[in-house]
Protein backbone atom coordinates (compact mmCIF):
# COMPACT_ATOMS: atom_id res chain seq x y z
CA UNK A 1 0.00 0.00 0.00
CA UNK A 2 3.17 2.33 0.84
CA UNK A 3 4.02 2.76 -2.65
CA UNK A 4 0.23 4.37 -4.08
CA UNK A 5 1.11 7.39 -1.84
CA UNK A 6 3.71 8.63 -4.12
CA UNK A 7 1.88 7.24 -7.18
CA UNK A 8 -0.56 10.06 -8.03
CA UNK A 9 2.55 12.73 -7.55
CA UNK A 10 4.71 10.81 -10.22
CA UNK A 11 1.13 11.08 -12.54
CA UNK A 12 1.08 14.62 -12.07
CA UNK A 13 4.55 15.28 -11.75
CA UNK A 14 4.98 16.29 -15.70
CA UNK A 15 2.85 18.70 -15.43
CA UNK A 16 3.93 20.65 -12.36
CA UNK A 17 7.24 20.67 -14.01
CA UNK A 18 5.62 22.20 -17.44
CA UNK A 19 4.40 24.34 -15.31
CA UNK A 20 7.19 25.39 -13.63
CA UNK A 21 9.40 25.74 -16.64
CA UNK A 22 6.91 27.60 -18.69
CA UNK A 23 4.38 29.27 -16.52
CA UNK A 24 5.29 29.87 -13.48
CA UNK A 25 8.61 30.95 -13.81
CA UNK A 26 8.27 32.87 -17.12
CA UNK A 27 5.65 34.76 -15.02
CA UNK A 28 8.30 35.98 -12.40
CA UNK A 29 10.95 35.83 -14.34
CA UNK A 30 8.80 38.60 -16.84
CA UNK A 31 7.90 40.81 -13.79
CA UNK A 32 11.61 40.58 -12.84
CA UNK A 33 12.41 42.06 -16.98
CA UNK A 34 10.40 44.89 -16.42
CA UNK A 35 12.44 46.73 -14.36
CA UNK A 36 15.89 45.47 -16.37
CA UNK A 37 17.53 46.45 -19.75
CA UNK A 38 18.99 43.42 -21.82
CA UNK A 39 19.67 42.16 -24.86
CA UNK A 40 20.14 38.57 -23.89
CA UNK A 41 24.22 38.80 -24.70
CA UNK A 42 25.78 41.63 -22.23
CA UNK A 43 24.96 41.30 -18.59
CA UNK A 44 21.51 42.73 -17.51
CA UNK A 45 21.35 45.79 -15.65
CA UNK A 46 18.45 47.43 -13.68
CA UNK A 47 16.52 49.91 -14.52
CA UNK A 48 14.12 50.71 -12.00
CA UNK A 49 11.24 51.66 -13.83
CA UNK A 50 12.32 53.41 -16.98
CA UNK A 51 11.01 50.68 -18.93
CA UNK A 52 7.57 51.20 -17.69
CA UNK A 53 7.91 55.34 -18.41
CA UNK A 54 9.47 54.60 -21.91
CA UNK A 55 6.50 52.52 -22.59
CA UNK A 56 3.83 55.80 -21.41
CA UNK A 57 5.70 57.82 -23.66
CA UNK A 58 6.21 55.28 -27.12
CA UNK A 59 3.79 56.96 -29.63
CA UNK A 60 4.13 53.39 -31.17
CA UNK A 61 2.91 51.43 -28.12
CA UNK A 62 -0.21 53.88 -28.08
CA UNK A 63 -0.68 53.83 -31.74
CA UNK A 64 -0.50 49.49 -31.33
CA UNK A 65 -3.28 49.88 -28.87
CA UNK A 66 -5.19 52.25 -30.60
CA UNK A 67 -5.02 49.74 -33.63
CA UNK A 68 -5.97 46.71 -31.60
CA UNK A 69 -9.25 48.77 -30.43
CA UNK A 70 -10.22 49.59 -34.05
CA UNK A 71 -9.73 45.99 -34.72
CA UNK A 72 -11.84 44.92 -32.00
CA UNK A 73 -14.21 47.43 -32.88
CA UNK A 74 -15.00 46.74 -36.48
CA UNK A 75 -14.46 42.91 -35.72
CA UNK A 76 -16.50 42.20 -32.86
CA UNK A 77 -20.14 43.42 -34.63
CA UNK A 78 -19.20 41.86 -37.62
CA UNK A 79 -18.99 38.65 -36.10
CA UNK A 80 -21.71 38.79 -33.70
CA UNK A 81 -23.80 39.57 -36.44
CA UNK A 82 -22.81 37.50 -39.22
CA UNK A 83 -22.86 34.74 -36.62
CA UNK A 84 -26.01 34.64 -35.19
CA UNK A 85 -27.57 35.35 -38.69
CA UNK A 86 -26.08 32.41 -39.98
CA UNK A 87 -26.51 30.63 -36.82
CA UNK A 88 -30.39 31.87 -37.03
CA UNK A 89 -30.63 30.68 -40.60
CA UNK A 90 -28.95 27.15 -40.12
CA UNK A 91 -31.42 26.47 -37.06
CA UNK A 92 -34.26 26.52 -39.42
CA UNK A 93 -36.09 23.39 -41.15
CA UNK A 94 -33.62 23.33 -44.05
CA UNK A 95 -32.37 21.37 -46.65
CA UNK A 96 -28.29 20.77 -46.92
CA UNK A 97 -27.57 21.62 -43.21
CA UNK A 98 -24.19 19.64 -43.04
CA UNK A 99 -22.75 21.51 -46.65
CA UNK A 100 -23.59 24.82 -45.03
CA UNK A 101 -21.99 24.12 -41.57
CA UNK A 102 -19.09 22.40 -43.52
CA UNK A 103 -18.57 25.32 -45.83
CA UNK A 104 -18.36 28.26 -43.23
CA UNK A 105 -16.03 25.94 -40.72
CA UNK A 106 -13.35 25.60 -43.68
CA UNK A 107 -11.18 28.81 -42.99
CA UNK A 108 -11.34 28.10 -39.26
CA UNK A 109 -9.30 24.56 -39.40
CA UNK A 110 -6.98 26.12 -42.09
CA UNK A 111 -3.60 28.30 -40.85
CA UNK A 112 -3.66 31.79 -40.55
CA UNK A 113 -0.63 31.86 -43.14
CA UNK A 114 -2.89 30.36 -45.87
CA UNK A 115 -5.57 32.67 -45.35
CA UNK A 116 -3.39 35.88 -45.29
CA UNK A 117 -1.56 34.44 -48.11
CA UNK A 118 -4.89 33.93 -49.80
CA UNK A 119 -6.31 37.46 -49.08
CA UNK A 120 -3.58 39.40 -49.54
CA UNK A 121 -3.72 38.59 -53.11
CA UNK A 122 -8.27 39.24 -52.94
CA UNK A 123 -7.16 42.63 -51.80
CA UNK A 124 -4.25 43.27 -53.54
CA UNK A 125 -5.11 46.94 -55.35
CA UNK A 126 -4.07 46.74 -59.14
CA UNK A 127 -5.11 42.36 -59.83
CA UNK A 128 -6.79 41.96 -56.37
CA UNK A 129 -10.09 39.99 -57.27
CA UNK A 130 -12.03 42.29 -55.00
CA UNK A 131 -10.98 45.49 -56.89
CA UNK A 132 -11.23 43.53 -59.72
CA UNK A 133 -14.87 43.07 -59.14
CA UNK A 134 -15.77 46.69 -58.03
CA UNK A 135 -14.17 47.67 -61.70
CA UNK A 136 -16.61 45.17 -63.46
CA UNK A 137 -19.38 46.65 -61.53
CA UNK A 138 -18.23 50.42 -62.06
CA UNK A 139 -16.97 51.75 -59.02
CA UNK A 140 -13.30 53.07 -57.56
CA UNK A 141 -10.67 50.81 -57.24
CA UNK A 142 -10.14 50.95 -52.98
CA UNK A 143 -6.79 50.59 -51.31
CA UNK A 144 -7.81 47.90 -49.16
CA UNK A 145 -4.09 47.30 -47.76
CA UNK A 146 -2.19 50.21 -48.69
CA UNK A 147 -4.64 52.61 -47.40
CA UNK A 148 -3.93 53.63 -43.49
CA UNK A 149 -7.72 54.60 -43.31
CA UNK A 150 -8.76 51.44 -44.00
CA UNK A 151 -5.58 48.47 -43.71
CA UNK A 152 -7.20 47.60 -40.03
CA UNK A 153 -10.52 47.62 -41.56
CA UNK A 154 -9.51 45.01 -44.17
CA UNK A 155 -7.47 43.01 -41.56
CA UNK A 156 -10.54 42.77 -39.14
CA UNK A 157 -12.72 42.13 -42.37
CA UNK A 158 -10.79 38.71 -42.91
CA UNK A 159 -10.12 37.81 -39.38
CA UNK A 160 -14.48 37.92 -39.17
CA UNK A 161 -14.37 35.60 -42.62
CA UNK A 162 -10.94 33.44 -41.35
CA UNK A 163 -13.35 32.84 -38.02
CA UNK A 164 -16.86 32.97 -38.09
CA UNK A 165 -17.61 29.41 -38.43
CA UNK A 166 -16.60 28.35 -35.50
CA UNK A 167 -18.76 30.90 -33.83
CA UNK A 168 -21.72 29.89 -35.82
CA UNK A 169 -21.30 26.48 -34.50
CA UNK A 170 -21.11 27.98 -30.76
CA UNK A 171 -24.32 30.08 -31.31
CA UNK A 172 -26.11 26.84 -32.99
CA UNK A 173 -25.04 25.04 -29.67
CA UNK A 174 -26.96 28.14 -27.99
CA UNK A 175 -29.80 28.21 -30.30
CA UNK A 176 -30.87 24.67 -29.70
CA UNK A 177 -30.61 25.16 -25.83
CA UNK A 178 -33.44 27.64 -25.83
CA UNK A 179 -37.13 24.91 -25.01
CA UNK A 180 -39.13 25.28 -28.60
CA UNK A 181 -42.15 25.31 -26.07
CA UNK A 182 -40.88 29.42 -25.29
CA UNK A 183 -41.67 29.79 -28.81
CA UNK A 184 -44.65 27.77 -29.23
CA UNK A 185 -45.98 30.20 -26.12
CA UNK A 186 -44.80 33.49 -28.21
CA UNK A 187 -46.50 32.69 -31.10
CA UNK A 188 -50.12 31.98 -29.12
CA UNK A 189 -49.53 35.51 -28.01
CA UNK A 190 -49.04 36.74 -31.58
CA UNK A 191 -44.90 37.73 -31.41
CA UNK A 192 -43.63 38.39 -34.35
CA UNK A 193 -40.72 36.76 -35.23
CA UNK A 194 -38.34 39.50 -34.66
CA UNK A 195 -39.89 39.97 -31.24
CA UNK A 196 -39.70 36.10 -30.62
CA UNK A 197 -36.46 36.71 -31.87
CA UNK A 198 -35.40 40.11 -29.25
CA UNK A 199 -37.41 39.11 -26.42
CA UNK A 200 -36.59 34.86 -26.24
CA UNK A 201 -33.40 33.95 -28.08
CA UNK A 202 -31.14 37.12 -27.46
CA UNK A 203 -31.24 36.84 -23.43
CA UNK A 204 -31.44 33.13 -23.37
CA UNK A 205 -27.92 32.67 -25.58
CA UNK A 206 -26.26 35.61 -23.86
CA UNK A 207 -23.64 33.32 -22.76
CA UNK A 208 -22.63 32.92 -26.31
CA UNK A 209 -22.30 36.21 -26.56
CA UNK A 210 -20.56 36.76 -23.86
CA UNK A 211 -18.43 34.07 -24.91
CA UNK A 212 -17.94 34.97 -28.55
CA UNK A 213 -17.00 39.12 -27.35
CA UNK A 214 -14.33 37.28 -25.21
CA UNK A 215 -12.76 35.30 -27.53
CA UNK A 216 -12.59 37.73 -30.34
CA UNK A 217 -10.57 39.90 -27.85
CA UNK A 218 -8.16 38.01 -27.06
CA UNK A 219 -8.08 37.51 -30.78
CA UNK A 220 -7.57 40.80 -31.62
CA UNK A 221 -4.88 40.69 -28.88
CA UNK A 222 -3.30 37.84 -30.33
CA UNK A 223 -3.14 39.38 -34.17
CA UNK A 224 0.12 38.70 -35.53
CA UNK A 225 0.41 36.79 -38.40
CA UNK A 226 -1.68 38.50 -40.69
CA UNK A 227 -0.43 42.23 -40.48
CA UNK A 228 3.32 40.31 -40.32
CA UNK A 229 2.52 38.49 -43.94
CA UNK A 230 0.25 41.31 -45.04
CA UNK A 231 1.30 44.77 -44.11
CA UNK A 232 4.71 44.23 -41.54
CA UNK A 233 2.65 46.87 -39.45
CA UNK A 234 2.50 49.53 -42.54
CA UNK A 235 1.07 51.66 -43.99
CA UNK A 236 2.30 54.19 -41.72
CA UNK A 237 2.04 51.55 -39.02
CA UNK A 238 -1.34 51.75 -39.59
CA UNK A 239 -1.58 47.80 -38.74
CA UNK A 240 0.85 47.46 -36.26
CA UNK A 241 -1.03 44.74 -33.77
CA UNK A 242 0.13 44.61 -30.00
CA UNK A 243 1.81 41.53 -30.38
CA UNK A 244 3.93 42.39 -33.75
CA UNK A 245 5.20 45.26 -31.67
CA UNK A 246 6.25 42.97 -28.58
CA UNK A 247 7.97 40.87 -31.82
CA UNK A 248 9.56 43.85 -33.19
CA UNK A 249 11.15 45.23 -29.92
CA UNK A 250 12.53 41.49 -28.98
CA UNK A 251 13.68 39.98 -32.32
CA UNK A 252 14.34 43.37 -34.18
CA UNK A 253 16.23 45.54 -31.78
CA UNK A 254 16.70 42.97 -28.90
CA UNK A 255 15.18 45.01 -26.21
CA UNK A 256 14.21 41.86 -24.03
CA UNK A 257 13.34 44.08 -21.06
CA UNK A 258 11.11 46.71 -22.90
CA UNK A 259 9.53 44.01 -25.14
CA UNK A 260 8.71 41.65 -21.40
CA UNK A 261 7.27 45.13 -20.18
CA UNK A 262 5.08 45.41 -23.14
CA UNK A 263 3.91 41.61 -22.84
CA UNK A 264 3.31 42.37 -18.69
CA UNK A 265 1.23 45.12 -19.93
CA UNK A 266 -0.51 43.66 -22.87
CA UNK A 267 -1.56 40.65 -20.54
CA UNK A 268 -2.92 42.86 -17.93
CA UNK A 269 -4.54 44.77 -20.59
CA UNK A 270 -6.29 42.06 -21.78
CA UNK A 271 -7.39 41.02 -18.39
CA UNK A 272 -9.27 44.17 -17.81
CA UNK A 273 -10.83 44.33 -20.64
CA UNK A 274 -12.09 41.19 -20.75
CA UNK A 275 -13.29 41.29 -16.84
CA UNK A 276 -15.11 45.18 -17.96
CA UNK A 277 -16.61 43.21 -20.87
CA UNK A 278 -17.84 40.73 -18.65
CA UNK A 279 -19.75 43.25 -15.92
CA UNK A 280 -21.18 45.26 -18.75
CA UNK A 281 -22.73 41.81 -20.77
CA UNK A 282 -23.43 40.08 -17.54
CA UNK A 283 -25.32 43.46 -15.88
CA UNK A 284 -27.24 44.27 -19.68
CA UNK A 285 -29.39 40.93 -19.66
CA UNK B 1 -41.00 32.63 -50.37
CA UNK B 2 -39.12 32.98 -47.28
CA UNK B 3 -37.07 29.67 -47.25
CA UNK B 4 -36.07 30.76 -50.42
CA UNK B 5 -34.98 33.59 -49.36
CA UNK B 6 -32.92 31.61 -46.73
CA UNK B 7 -31.45 29.82 -49.12
CA UNK B 8 -30.15 32.36 -51.41
CA UNK B 9 -28.32 33.83 -48.29
CA UNK B 10 -26.62 30.76 -46.86
CA UNK B 11 -25.69 30.02 -50.37
CA UNK B 12 -24.18 33.50 -51.00
CA UNK B 13 -22.19 32.95 -47.86
CA UNK B 14 -21.09 29.46 -48.74
CA UNK B 15 -19.93 30.69 -51.88
CA UNK B 16 -18.07 33.64 -50.03
CA UNK B 17 -16.42 31.06 -48.02
CA UNK B 18 -15.97 28.31 -50.68
CA UNK B 19 -14.83 30.34 -53.71
CA UNK B 20 -11.30 32.32 -52.13
CA UNK B 21 -10.13 28.04 -51.70
CA UNK B 22 -11.33 27.34 -55.25
CA UNK B 23 -9.46 30.79 -56.69
CA UNK B 24 -6.11 29.60 -54.68
CA UNK B 25 -5.87 26.19 -55.83
CA UNK B 26 -6.63 27.09 -59.17
CA UNK B 27 -4.42 29.90 -59.26
CA UNK B 28 -1.92 27.66 -57.90
CA UNK B 29 -1.87 25.31 -61.33
CA UNK B 30 -2.34 28.37 -63.88
CA UNK B 31 0.80 30.22 -65.83
CA UNK B 32 2.05 33.21 -63.89
CA UNK B 33 0.84 35.36 -66.49
CA UNK B 34 -3.26 34.88 -66.13
CA UNK B 35 -3.49 34.87 -62.20
CA UNK B 36 -4.14 38.58 -62.44
CA UNK B 37 -7.06 38.20 -64.30
CA UNK B 38 -7.99 34.73 -63.34
CA UNK B 39 -11.75 34.14 -61.84
CA UNK B 40 -12.57 30.93 -62.75
CA UNK B 41 -10.05 28.73 -64.96
CA UNK B 42 -7.57 29.51 -67.01
CA UNK B 43 -6.48 28.99 -70.43
CA UNK B 44 -4.07 25.46 -69.40
CA UNK B 45 -3.24 23.98 -65.96
CA UNK B 46 0.43 23.77 -65.28
CA UNK B 47 2.73 22.90 -62.49
CA UNK B 48 5.11 25.00 -62.98
CA UNK B 49 4.47 27.24 -59.83
CA UNK B 50 5.11 23.93 -57.89
CA UNK B 51 8.16 22.86 -59.31
CA UNK B 52 9.39 26.36 -58.87
CA UNK B 53 8.97 26.32 -55.57
CA UNK B 54 10.76 22.95 -54.49
CA UNK B 55 13.20 23.96 -56.72
CA UNK B 56 13.38 27.41 -54.51
CA UNK B 57 12.72 26.37 -50.70
CA UNK B 58 13.01 22.73 -49.05
CA UNK B 59 9.43 22.33 -48.84
CA UNK B 60 9.28 18.16 -48.50
CA UNK B 61 11.86 18.93 -45.33
CA UNK B 62 9.25 21.11 -43.91
CA UNK B 63 6.74 18.81 -44.35
CA UNK B 64 8.61 16.25 -42.92
CA UNK B 65 9.46 18.82 -39.74
CA UNK B 66 5.98 19.48 -39.57
CA UNK B 67 4.45 15.53 -39.46
CA UNK B 68 6.76 15.05 -36.94
CA UNK B 69 6.88 17.94 -34.79
CA UNK B 70 2.76 17.57 -34.82
CA UNK B 71 2.88 13.90 -34.13
CA UNK B 72 5.00 13.81 -31.38
CA UNK B 73 3.09 17.04 -29.79
CA UNK B 74 -0.03 15.12 -30.11
CA UNK B 75 1.60 11.95 -28.49
CA UNK B 76 2.77 13.69 -25.54
CA UNK B 77 -0.64 15.58 -24.61
CA UNK B 78 -2.40 12.68 -24.99
CA UNK B 79 -0.01 10.87 -22.89
CA UNK B 80 0.73 13.22 -20.35
CA UNK B 81 -2.68 15.20 -20.22
CA UNK B 82 -4.47 11.63 -19.11
CA UNK B 83 -2.06 11.05 -17.00
CA UNK B 84 -2.85 14.20 -15.17
CA UNK B 85 -6.21 13.97 -15.84
CA UNK B 86 -6.70 10.68 -14.38
CA UNK B 87 -5.01 11.53 -11.31
CA UNK B 88 -7.10 14.43 -10.82
CA UNK B 89 -10.67 12.29 -11.09
CA UNK B 90 -9.36 8.63 -9.85
CA UNK B 91 -6.92 9.00 -7.16
CA UNK B 92 -6.97 10.63 -3.49
CA UNK B 93 -3.93 12.50 -2.35
CA UNK B 94 -2.93 15.95 -1.07
CA UNK B 95 -3.08 18.97 -2.87
CA UNK B 96 -5.40 17.59 -5.64
CA UNK B 97 -7.82 20.40 -5.64
CA UNK B 98 -4.68 22.73 -5.16
CA UNK B 99 -3.71 21.59 -8.96
CA UNK B 100 -7.07 21.24 -10.78
CA UNK B 101 -7.47 25.34 -9.35
CA UNK B 102 -4.00 25.96 -10.91
CA UNK B 103 -4.91 24.48 -14.08
CA UNK B 104 -8.12 26.61 -14.39
CA UNK B 105 -6.37 29.74 -13.48
CA UNK B 106 -3.25 29.13 -15.75
CA UNK B 107 -5.70 28.67 -18.59
CA UNK B 108 -6.87 32.42 -18.63
CA UNK B 109 -3.44 33.97 -18.88
CA UNK B 110 -2.84 35.61 -21.88
CA UNK B 111 0.52 34.65 -23.76
CA UNK B 112 1.77 37.79 -24.40
CA UNK B 113 2.90 37.69 -20.86
CA UNK B 114 5.16 34.15 -21.40
CA UNK B 115 6.44 34.87 -24.77
CA UNK B 116 9.45 36.64 -24.24
CA UNK B 117 10.52 34.76 -20.90
CA UNK B 118 9.93 31.28 -22.46
CA UNK B 119 12.32 33.09 -25.48
CA UNK B 120 14.83 33.15 -23.05
CA UNK B 121 14.31 29.89 -21.17
CA UNK B 122 14.87 28.44 -24.47
CA UNK B 123 18.31 30.45 -25.44
CA UNK B 124 19.69 29.41 -21.48
CA UNK B 125 18.99 25.76 -22.53
CA UNK B 126 20.81 25.48 -25.45
CA UNK B 127 17.32 24.84 -27.19
CA UNK B 128 16.86 27.28 -29.77
CA UNK B 129 17.02 25.44 -33.50
CA UNK B 130 16.63 22.29 -31.79
CA UNK B 131 12.83 20.07 -32.46
CA UNK B 132 12.70 20.42 -28.48
CA UNK B 133 12.15 23.90 -29.00
CA UNK B 134 9.19 23.17 -31.18
CA UNK B 135 7.51 20.95 -28.42
CA UNK B 136 8.42 20.68 -25.45
CA UNK B 137 6.23 24.08 -24.44
CA UNK B 138 3.43 22.52 -26.06
CA UNK B 139 3.14 19.27 -24.35
CA UNK B 140 0.92 19.92 -22.22
CA UNK B 141 -1.89 21.32 -22.27
CA UNK B 142 -4.71 22.89 -19.51
CA UNK B 143 -7.98 22.17 -21.00
CA UNK B 144 -6.50 19.06 -22.56
CA UNK B 145 -6.28 17.60 -19.02
CA UNK B 146 -9.93 18.99 -18.09
CA UNK B 147 -11.52 17.43 -20.96
CA UNK B 148 -9.55 13.85 -19.75
CA UNK B 149 -10.54 14.57 -16.27
CA UNK B 150 -14.01 14.70 -17.31
CA UNK B 151 -14.40 11.78 -19.19
CA UNK B 152 -12.72 10.16 -16.05
CA UNK B 153 -14.81 11.37 -13.69
CA UNK B 154 -17.86 9.77 -16.00
CA UNK B 155 -16.66 6.33 -16.28
CA UNK B 156 -18.26 4.08 -14.31
CA UNK B 157 -16.71 2.86 -10.63
CA UNK B 158 -17.40 -0.41 -11.09
CA UNK B 159 -14.90 -1.13 -14.55
CA UNK B 160 -12.12 0.52 -12.51
CA UNK B 161 -12.70 -1.31 -9.13
CA UNK B 162 -12.69 -4.18 -11.42
CA UNK B 163 -9.58 -3.84 -12.85
CA UNK B 164 -7.93 -3.27 -9.72
CA UNK B 165 -9.37 -6.63 -8.36
CA UNK B 166 -7.61 -8.13 -10.98
CA UNK B 167 -4.48 -6.45 -10.09
CA UNK B 168 -3.99 -4.28 -12.50
CA UNK B 169 -1.52 -0.92 -11.94
CA UNK B 170 -2.86 2.51 -12.55
CA UNK B 171 -1.07 3.07 -15.35
CA UNK B 172 -2.75 -0.37 -16.80
CA UNK B 173 -5.95 1.06 -15.76
CA UNK B 174 -5.39 4.10 -17.73
CA UNK B 175 -3.63 3.26 -20.98
CA UNK B 176 -5.50 -0.26 -21.66
CA UNK B 177 -9.21 -0.16 -19.49
CA UNK B 178 -10.42 3.30 -19.07
CA UNK B 179 -8.48 4.23 -23.09
CA UNK B 180 -10.76 1.82 -24.91
CA UNK B 181 -13.84 3.79 -23.65
CA UNK B 182 -13.20 7.60 -24.06
CA UNK B 183 -12.24 7.30 -27.33
CA UNK B 184 -14.53 10.50 -28.62
CA UNK B 185 -12.01 12.94 -25.81
CA UNK B 186 -9.01 11.21 -27.13
CA UNK B 187 -10.36 11.72 -30.88
CA UNK B 188 -11.02 15.73 -29.46
CA UNK B 189 -7.89 16.07 -27.99
CA UNK B 190 -5.94 14.71 -30.91
CA UNK B 191 -7.46 16.91 -33.26
CA UNK B 192 -6.83 20.12 -31.56
CA UNK B 193 -3.43 19.37 -30.27
CA UNK B 194 -2.24 18.61 -34.22
CA UNK B 195 -4.37 21.51 -35.48
CA UNK B 196 -2.16 23.67 -33.47
CA UNK B 197 0.58 22.72 -33.33
CA UNK B 198 0.51 22.08 -37.11
CA UNK B 199 -0.41 26.19 -37.73
CA UNK B 200 1.54 27.33 -35.04
CA UNK B 201 3.60 30.13 -36.72
CA UNK B 202 4.65 32.55 -34.40
CA UNK B 203 6.77 30.62 -31.74
CA UNK B 204 8.22 28.72 -34.66
CA UNK B 205 9.24 31.82 -35.82
CA UNK B 206 10.82 32.90 -33.15
CA UNK B 207 13.58 29.81 -31.77
CA UNK B 208 13.76 28.37 -35.28
CA UNK B 209 16.41 30.32 -37.57
CA UNK B 210 17.68 27.42 -39.43
CA UNK B 211 15.87 26.27 -42.28
CA UNK B 212 16.20 22.49 -42.38
CA UNK B 213 14.18 22.54 -38.89
CA UNK B 214 11.38 24.41 -39.84
CA UNK B 215 7.81 24.17 -40.10
CA UNK B 216 5.56 24.20 -43.09
CA UNK B 217 3.76 27.71 -41.70
CA UNK B 218 7.23 29.23 -40.84
CA UNK B 219 8.52 27.89 -43.97
CA UNK B 220 5.90 29.55 -45.97
CA UNK B 221 5.61 32.99 -44.23
CA UNK B 222 9.03 33.16 -44.40
CA UNK B 223 9.23 32.75 -48.19
CA UNK B 224 5.85 34.94 -48.61
CA UNK B 225 7.59 37.72 -46.70
CA UNK B 226 11.33 37.44 -47.63
CA UNK B 227 12.25 37.96 -51.34
CA UNK B 228 12.50 34.57 -52.54
CA UNK B 229 9.09 34.17 -54.35
CA UNK B 230 10.00 37.06 -55.96
CA UNK B 231 6.76 38.72 -56.22
CA UNK B 232 5.71 35.74 -58.00
CA UNK B 233 2.04 35.00 -57.24
CA UNK B 234 1.84 31.78 -58.54
CA UNK B 235 4.73 30.39 -56.20
CA UNK B 236 3.45 31.68 -52.91
CA UNK B 237 -0.11 30.71 -53.71
CA UNK B 238 1.32 27.03 -54.23
CA UNK B 239 3.36 27.12 -50.79
CA UNK B 240 -0.18 28.37 -49.52
CA UNK B 241 -2.08 25.42 -51.03
CA UNK B 242 0.65 22.93 -49.71
CA UNK B 243 0.32 24.37 -46.04
CA UNK B 244 -3.63 23.76 -46.19
CA UNK B 245 -3.60 20.35 -47.89
CA UNK B 246 -3.27 18.29 -45.41
CA UNK B 247 -5.34 19.95 -42.66
CA UNK B 248 -8.14 20.01 -45.19
CA UNK B 249 -7.70 16.41 -46.46
CA UNK B 250 -8.10 15.13 -42.68
CA UNK B 251 -11.34 17.51 -42.63
CA UNK B 252 -12.93 16.17 -45.11
CA UNK B 253 -12.66 12.62 -43.42
CA UNK B 254 -13.58 13.87 -40.11
CA UNK B 255 -15.48 16.96 -40.72
CA UNK B 256 -17.63 16.32 -37.43
CA UNK B 257 -14.65 15.57 -35.15
CA UNK B 258 -13.42 18.64 -35.75
CA UNK B 259 -16.28 21.10 -35.89
CA UNK B 260 -16.87 19.03 -31.93
CA UNK B 261 -13.29 19.55 -31.50
CA UNK B 262 -13.16 23.47 -32.03
CA UNK B 263 -16.61 24.00 -30.82
CA UNK B 264 -15.74 21.91 -27.41
CA UNK B 265 -12.62 24.14 -27.47
CA UNK B 266 -14.47 27.51 -27.78
CA UNK B 267 -16.78 26.13 -24.90
CA UNK B 268 -14.63 26.48 -22.02
CA UNK B 269 -14.45 29.60 -21.07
Amino acid sequence: MKKKKWLPYLFVAPYLLHLIVFVAFPVFFSLFLTFHKWNIISPVEYVGVANYTRMFQDRMFWKAIFNTFKFLLIHIPLQLIFALALAEFLNQNIKFKGFYRAAFFLPVIVSGVVVTILWQQLLGFDSGLINRLLVIIGLEKVGWLIDPNIAMGSIAVMATWKNVGLYVILFLVGLQTVPPSYYEAAEIEGASHWQKFRYITLPLINPTIFMVVILSTIGGFSLFIEPYIMTGGGPLSSTLSSVLYIYKQAFEYYHMGYSATLGFFFAFLILMVVMIQKKYIETND
Amino acid sequence: MKKILIYIFLSLAAITFLYPFYWMIVASLSPESEIGGLLFLPSEFTFASYTQMFSKIPIGRALFNSILVATLTTTGVIAFSSMVGYALALMEFKGRNVIFYIIIFTMTLPFQITLIPNYITMVKLDLVDTYAALVLPFLLNSFAILLFRQAFLGMPRALIDAARVDGCSDLRILFQVLFPNIIPTIVIVGILTFMNSWNEVLWALIVIRDESLMTMPQMVTLFSVGGRAESQLGVKLASAVLLALPIMIAYSFFQKYFIQSMASSGLKE
